[in-house]
């Protein structure tokens, strides 16, 4: 329901951008290549939809891509290493990183610190804490890692649908639900409406904040262990410049910079457009890969441009009954 | 026990209330009783407590002292939260709910009907549309509260509060932004609720609709109880006397007779000048060295006037002219263009910059009005500064010292400093002595009546009858978003302002029917 207009726009845009690059690439449009997509942007998938519950809460996590990259490198050490059970060492990372997200929701809400400034320091202290693990990429030889990277469900059409596109498909659904048909979702978007008024109506606004954060980086833990699955090897600087890519998805997808309005279905479309632009580039094998940024960068100024046209659009009703009341 | 000499069970008893912020007194020894199925206006102008007393009722602030108890039970809230639980529900004119969420939503944010976990969104929006049916909403409970108009957002805030068992429910200025029409839909709800036992706090400042809702009135002023009163044996006159006047010294202007204000050359003059919605069309004359005061009530248009005057707000008709010619005022730029200075109201958010300097503050203005190019350099401001401080008696003398740590009397001698360093033609003074202590107050009077006799024109604000009765030449009285009486010379005094602030109440329920 909320902010569909938005979303129907992302899905607009994604047809019609695929459809464009059909017309130019027939290929394009095939399980082959759809496929691949969703298995290149499996993480991206991932930690944007925590992103979107912490931007619909009126905040931004700038931590993600250093969590991620912290994953990479203390799974790909676990395992090699110090010789730890490949599940041990992911449901270690997972716990760690839930920790590091709930610590940040903590100082978030206690000092009333803006998120900006307080993930920002969690992306440096991420990033530096990895660098201290190895500043080597580190590869994973484990056979659980062959395996994963080997499942895969046939498509018809000669598709591969890999097992980190279905754990990402998983999460966004999981996350859909979660935002559009629990109490936690619905808190979440009170907090973007606004964090006094939400205190006032009796959301406690302190936990919510904790459990937003956690999530947000419990994923990013989730994305970066899909990351290590996709690259097969643990590297401090992988995923770097990640959460601005993630946070130009969940824009592009329709939710709202400011919070309070937003979709997770959104998020994912947002992502899968930005796959398919990379895809397109790699496809025309001329253009440079920078292009995928550039692209980006236009469609994130169309996508805001046109959310302040549409928040106002909303605001005139309002003003209209104050003109009447005078 | 003790109840039994009172006829009518209370509900709600506060009892000796103090709060002071800093060395302001905001509340002093008041007491409120709310009575069970009974509506109580609550009355004051700016500056009274009524906020305050509302906020300390529902534990916004902490209070110094005094009890506040509900059905007989002390309860000492430390939250709007916890009061809400007590059964003390607030709904302020700004609606407390979120315009993001659904209507549905908003009346069960956090208590929504669940199953395994999940939300039951039809459930919730068959309970949400049941609920509002009781109030006489019939809308589509899924769409954003956004959408809706104010009234229904109000209807929305008071249907979630008495759902959630409130006993008492204040509202706070709740028909500023209702036309007539939803403000009979507010009032019918209300009736229905004190029906059922509710007691209601009203507080507004539109006193037609005081008298219309109301059965009693408890009216505060500075800080303290001026009285409780039947509605229906309590004179308009009589009320507005309780709100506006103090000891009522027939105080006559000494100074006015002795003028011949007809002979002084016009300063600014606007003709049919008004915005709709605003302030009706008015005529004014502005002269040099001539202090025309403006009275009337709270939101009577005594502070649409004065924006309108200087360009902080863009007139829709009339005609403004300056010494003659006639001018364009449309933005506060236009305003310090032609010479006109504004201190407003509100001091601490619209005039000083707490953390600059005396100094910075002082020549903010005139830097203004040079531009960028033309920067002061640090000898003139010194210059300036000092020579202001002096002038206007600023304490303590440095220039350096931080505004925020000056009293409220000094403070608003920096923001006049601030516009006289501009040479102004006119000034507009609104509220000057605000929040002052009595000592600074006789000071800001006796500067207004020396800035006038160097002929500067002055147009000040203030509720005190008494202080503008002392230096007005004129003044300009307003009800209803209109000026409706001029009085001069000997006619100024205390009573004639009131009764025509008073008047007919046939001519006010005009005006309200027009709105």
């Amino acid at each position: 329901m909320k902010g569909l207009p938005p979303v129907l726009i992302t899905a607009i845009v994604l047809v019609a951008g695929f459809a464009l690059c059909a017309v130019q690439f027939p290929n394009i449009a095939s399980t082959r290549v759809v496929g691949n997509l969703l298995t290149d942007n499996a993480f991206l998938g991932i930690v944007a939809t925590g992103m979107t519950f912490v931007i619909i809460s009126g905040g931004i996590d700038l931590s993600v891509g250093s969590v991620i990259g912290f994953t990479t490198v203390f799974v790909a050490l676990a395992i090699e290493r110090w010789g730890v059970p490949p599940l041990v060492a992911f449901v270690a990372v997972l716990a760690l990183s839930a920790a590091f997200g709930a610590a940040m929701g903590a100082v978030i809400h206690v000092f009333d610190l803006p998120p900006f400034i307080v993930t920002l320091a969690g992306m440096f202290l991420a990033r530096g804490a990895s660098f201290l693990l190895s500043t080597e990429s580190v590869p994973i030889t484990a056979p659980v890692y062959s395996t994963v990277s080997d499942f895969a469900l046939r498509l018809p059409g000669g598709g591969r649908l890999t097992a980190i596109a279905i754990i990402m498909l998983l999460i966004v659904i999981g996350g859909a639900l979660l935002l559009h048909l629990t109490r936690f979702g619905a808190n979440v978007y009170a907090l973007g409406g606004s964090r006094a008024t939400a205190s006032l109506m009796g959301v406690a606004v302190g936990k919510m904040t904790v459990k937003i954060y956690m999530l947000s980086s419990f994923l990013a833990g989730i994305a970066g262990i899909v990351f290590s699955f996709y690259t097969s090897a643990g590297y401090s600087l992988s995923a770097v410049g990640v959460e601005l890519d993630t946070i130009a998805a969940v824009v592009i997808g329709g939710t709202l910079l400011t919070g309070g309005q937003g979709s997770v279905i959104g998020t994912f479309l947002g992502v899968l457009i930005q796959g398919l632009i990379q895809t397109y580039i790699n496809f025309d094998g001329t253009l440079s890969s920078w292009w995928t940024k550039i692209a980006t960068g236009v469609l994130l100024f169309a996508f805001i441009a046109l959310q302040q046209a549409l928040v106002a659009v909303a605001r005139r009703p309002v003003a209209r009954s104050a003109g009447a009341a005078s | 026990m003790e109840n039994s000499l009172d006829p009518v069970p209370s509900l709600l008893e506060v009892r000796g209330i103090s709060k002071s912020f800093g060395a302001v007194r905001a509340l002093q020894e008041v007491d409120f009783t709310l009575r069970a199925g009974e509506i109580h206006a609550l009355l004051g102008e700016n500056g009274a407590g009524k906020s305050t007393l509302i906020k300390v009722i529902t534990g916004v602030f902490p209070r110094d002292a005094g009890i506040v108890r509900l059905g007989g039970a002390e309860v000492a809230p430390r939250s709007a939260k916890a009061a809400l639980q007590a059964g003390i529900a607030t709904v302020y004119q700004e609606v407390n709910l979120l315009p993001n969420l659904s209507v549905a939503q908003n009346l069960f944010l956090d208590r929504q009907p669940m199953r395994f976990g999940i939300v039951r969104e039809a459930e919730m929006r068959r309970r949400a549309k049941t609920l509002l049916a009781g109030f006489g909403l019939d809308i589509d409970v899924a769409a954003p509260l956004g959408s809706y108009s104010v009234a229904v957002q109000h209807v929305t805030a008071i249907a979630r509060a008495v759902d959630l068992s409130a006993r008492v429910l204040i509202l706070d200025e709740p028909t500023a932004s209702l036309d007539r029409h939803e403000v009979e839909i507010l009032f019918n709800i209300m009736r229905q609720l004190a029906g059922r036992g509710i007691g209601i706090v009203f507080v507004s400042h539109f006193l037609d609709q005081v008298y219309e809702i109301s059965d009693r009135i408890t009216v505060l002023r500075n800080g303290r109880l001026v009285g409780e009163r039947e509605t229906a044996s309590l004179p308009r006159l009589e009320l507005i006397r309780m709100m506006l006047g103090r000891e009522l010294a027939e105080t006559t202007s000494a100074r006015a007779a002795t003028r011949e204000h007809q002979a002084r050359e016009v300063c600014a003059s606007f003709e049919n000048y008004g915005k709709a919605g605003y302030v009706a069309p008015f005529d004014l004359e502005l002269r040099h060295g001539e202090v025309v005061g403006l009275a009337g009530l709270l939101g009577s248009g005594r502070t649409e006037t004065a924006r309108l005057v200087f360009g902080a707000e863009r007139a829709d008709r009339g005609q403004a002219r300056v010494e003659g010619a006639s001018v364009r005022l449309h933005t506060p730029r236009d305003g310090v263009r032609h010479g006109f200075g504004y201190c407003p109201e509100e001091r601490k958010t619209d005039g000083i910059v707490a953390d600059l300097t005396v100094r910075e503050n002082i020549v903010l203005a005139l830097q203004a009005k040079r531009g960028l190019h033309r920067p002061l350099s640090r000898r003139e401001q010194d210059e300036i500064a000092r020579r202001y401080v002096k002038m206007l008696d600023i304490r303590p003398a440095d220039p350096e010292r931080p505004v925020g740590l000056l009293s409220g009397g000094n403070q608003q001698k920096v923001l006049l400093a601030r516009w006289l360093a501009t040479s102004p033609r006119l000034l507009v003074l609104d509220e000057p002595t605000r929040g002052i202590d009595v000592g600074a107050h006789a000071e800001i009077i006796r500067l207004i009546r020396d800035l006038c006799d160097d002929g500067l024109a002055l147009l000040v604000i203030s509720s005190e009858l008494d202080e503008i009765v002392t230096y007005s030449d004129r003044v300009v009285v307003l009800r209803d978003r209109a000026h409706v009486d001029e009085l001069t010379g000997e006619a100024i005094d205390v009573t004639n302002i009131l009764a025509a602030i008073a008047a007919d109440g046939a001519a006010a329920v005009a005006h309200e029917g027009r709105a």
